[in-house]
């Protein structure tokens, strides 16, 4: 039974850091039709990031906040002076996406070294508390908080504000929108640092857990990609959905099939697209 | 733009590279004869090095530049033809040859059964799947040991025997540059006939080519099985050139870079595929040999690339050229 119960909640875990994560690539892509193979480069900076500020201020508030803000910074930067002016356009948008993999991995490299670092988990979450008779680490359940607060906020921010409506009429028609004397280009760039930012802020959360190294970043970005293919490009309900077979499969695929875990995550992704190629919740 | 529009579009560019095929073997002629009789070893297994990556990055370029079909796992079919060559030639213990020529066809083989699955989806989702399904060979790869050899991957194939024995890095090289040419006239000679303006057909308006009767379908899958069967005489001579094969060769890396290697270039082109390659491998270990940081010298010229030739190196040359002969005029 506590087999059962930690490889659930270690699977569920995992699934919240990479819904934060995949929440906003599905977002941008959604949006722009942009598939930023970057994304994991955010994770990996805002982890990073965090790191060193916790370090110096003690404070892991302080640390989620500077990181989620500076890589948004550099989200906005990186869309208003380049990939704005390849709107559209996939194939430049890849290779300038995979330019900028190299650059923050070796900037990442250069400034944070080579060996894996765990981003140091906020005093009053360390420790363990009891779960149905099993011992279980606080800071994992409240991992799993953080990820349906996300969940739920993006969910009230999409269906309920002025901002998400935009949003939602954008990736249906973004013409119709811009003709209607919207700031269109202003939304995208507000998109795209908003999903470097979900990016970071996986990479804060998950930081403890994961840690940081070089190659998180493809790996992590690798994780996303399965997420949202599963789920669906471009929806939100998608990559939750897809984040929990993922994460849940990972774990539990880990446990029985130890030599074969890479494999146990993408074969439940090969038949799902068998079945629905647009993924579990997208839109043809 | 519509097929007919379109295909003048091409017919003029390439009346501009009318006499690159010529010039271009007569090149490749000289230096690769000059390479193999004058520089040492190391030096002529880069400039063989290129050449494999050319034919692979040509291969890509069926696929992402004449279809607009974007793969990310194109070294599936690298890897898949070289594991297939070297697990037949060390378990079997059957000739190199024999070894090579099931080797293609299970790249081959394995282009079909993929894209029943892949050319379900288009854009973006062909993308995202053929990333995945290259995962699920490289996974199987990196986990399954005991016949793989997992990271350590496969070592000890010795280069194959072709009257006399293709050992020396010269001798090896004039053979690759054979293969190489061959390789690229079957390809440019495929691009040109009906079946390659099909291909551009179908890549700016799939509805339309519908419509005229094609198999769009058909066409997809064959030109996917076309570009595998020279993904794999990449991967077969890789793992000649090496005497080895790792998970390296079915990794998403180098997906990326053959990706880049053709964006670099000129999607759509095919030569531009060749300067990719060339420019790649310089990149690479000319810049690594004089900074630590060559990894951030890369990624600087791919976004460099993006910003100012987003079509590639050879439109860009043959923009300027268009427009200085416009001036002139």
């Amino acid at each position: 039974m506590s087999f059962w119960i930690v490889n659930t909640l270690n699977g569920l875990s995992l699934a919240m850091v990479l819904f934060v994560l995949s929440a906003g690539l599905t977002l941008v892509f959604g949006l722009m039709q942009i598939i930023n193979m970057a994304h994991g480069s955010f994770y990996l900076l805002g982890g990073y990031i965090a790191l060193s500020v916790i370090q110096a201020s003690g404070s892991f508030i302080a640390g989620l906040v500077t990181a989620c803000v500076a890589v948004m910074l550099l989200g906005a930067g990186i869309q208003r002076l380049m990939l704005q002016r390849l709107h559209k356009q996939e194939l430049p948008q890849s290779l300038l996406t995979l330019g900028l993999l190299f650059i923050i991995a070796d900037v990442a490299f250069w400034l944070w070294g080579g060996n894996a670092q765990l981003v140091p988990k906020p005093a009053m979450l360390e420790g363990a508390m009891t779960i149905l008779g099993v011992g279980y680490p606080v800071y994992r359940v409240a991992i799993i908080g953080m990820g349906l607060f996300v969940a739920v906020l993006l969910w009230l921010l999409l269906e309920r504000t002025r901002v998400g409506a935009l949003v939602r009429a954008g990736m249906d028609d973004e013409e119709m929108v811009r003709a209607m004397g919207i700031n269109i280009p202003l939304i995208f760039t507000g998109m795209f640092a908003f999903g470097a930012g979900l990016a970071a802020l996986g990479g804060v959360l998950g930081g403890p857990l994961l840690g940081m190294f070089p190659g998180a970043d493809f790996e992590v970005a690798l994780l996303a990609f399965v997420v949202v293919t599963v789920g669906g490009l471009g929806s939100v309900r998608g990559a939750f959905l897809g984040s929990l077979l993922v994460g849940l499969v990972d774990n539990f695929g880990a446990a029985w099939f130890p030599q074969f875990s890479l494999f146990t995550v993408i074969v439940p992704m090969v038949i799902v697209l068998a079945i629905r190629p647009t993924g579990l919740a997208g839109r043809a | 733009m519509g097929p007919i529009r379109m295909a003048r579009a091409s017919g003029w560019g390439e009346g501009l590279l009318r006499p690159m095929p010529v010039a271009g073997g007569a090149i490749l002629v000289v230096v690769v004869l000059a390479v193999a009789a004058f520089l040492p070893a190391y030096q002529t297994e880069l400039v063989t090095q290129m050449l494999i990556y050319a034919i692979f990055a040509m291969s890509l370029d069926l696929l992402v530049g004449y279809t607009g079909l974007p793969s990310l796992g194109h070294s599936a079919y690298f890897g898949l033809a070289a594991y297939a060559t070297a697990l037949l030639a060390l378990k079997l213990a059957l000739p190199f040859w024999l070894a090579a020529a099931l080797g293609l066809a299970c790249a081959v083989i394995g282009a079909f059964l993929f894209n029943l699955l892949a050319l379900r989806t288009a854009r973006a989702y062909y993308l995202m799947i053929t990333l995945a399904l290259s995962q699920v060979l490289w996974s199987l790869a990196v986990s399954w040991t005991d016949v793989t050899g997992g990271d350590n991957g496969l070592p000890g194939i010795a280069r194959p025997v072709l009257g006399i024995r293709l050992d020396g890095a010269g001798v090896w090289l004039v053979f690759v540059a054979l293969v190489f040419a061959v390789s690229t006239l079957v390809m440019w000679t495929l691009v040109r006939s009906p079946f390659g303006y099909a291909l551009r057909g179908i890549r700016e308006n799939e509805e339309r080519m519908k419509a005229l009767g094609y198999d769009v379908w058909r066409y997809k899958l064959l030109v996917s099985m076309v570009a595998a069967f020279f993904a794999g005489v990449a991967g077969i001579l890789f793992l000649s050139l090496n005497s080895f094969v790792g998970p390296q060769a079915l990794s998403i890396a180098l997906s990326a870079q053959v990706l880049l290697m053709v964006l670099v270039g000129a999607a759509g082109t095919l030569f531009g595929s060749i300067f990719g390659a060339v420019a790649f491998v310089l990149l690479q270990n000319v810049v690594s040999s004089w900074t630590e940081r060559w990894l951030f010298v890369v990624g600087a010229v791919y976004v460099l690339f993006a910003l100012f030739a987003p079509a590639g190196a050879l439109v860009w040359v043959r923009e300027r050229l268009r427009s200085s002969r416009g001036r002139s005029r």
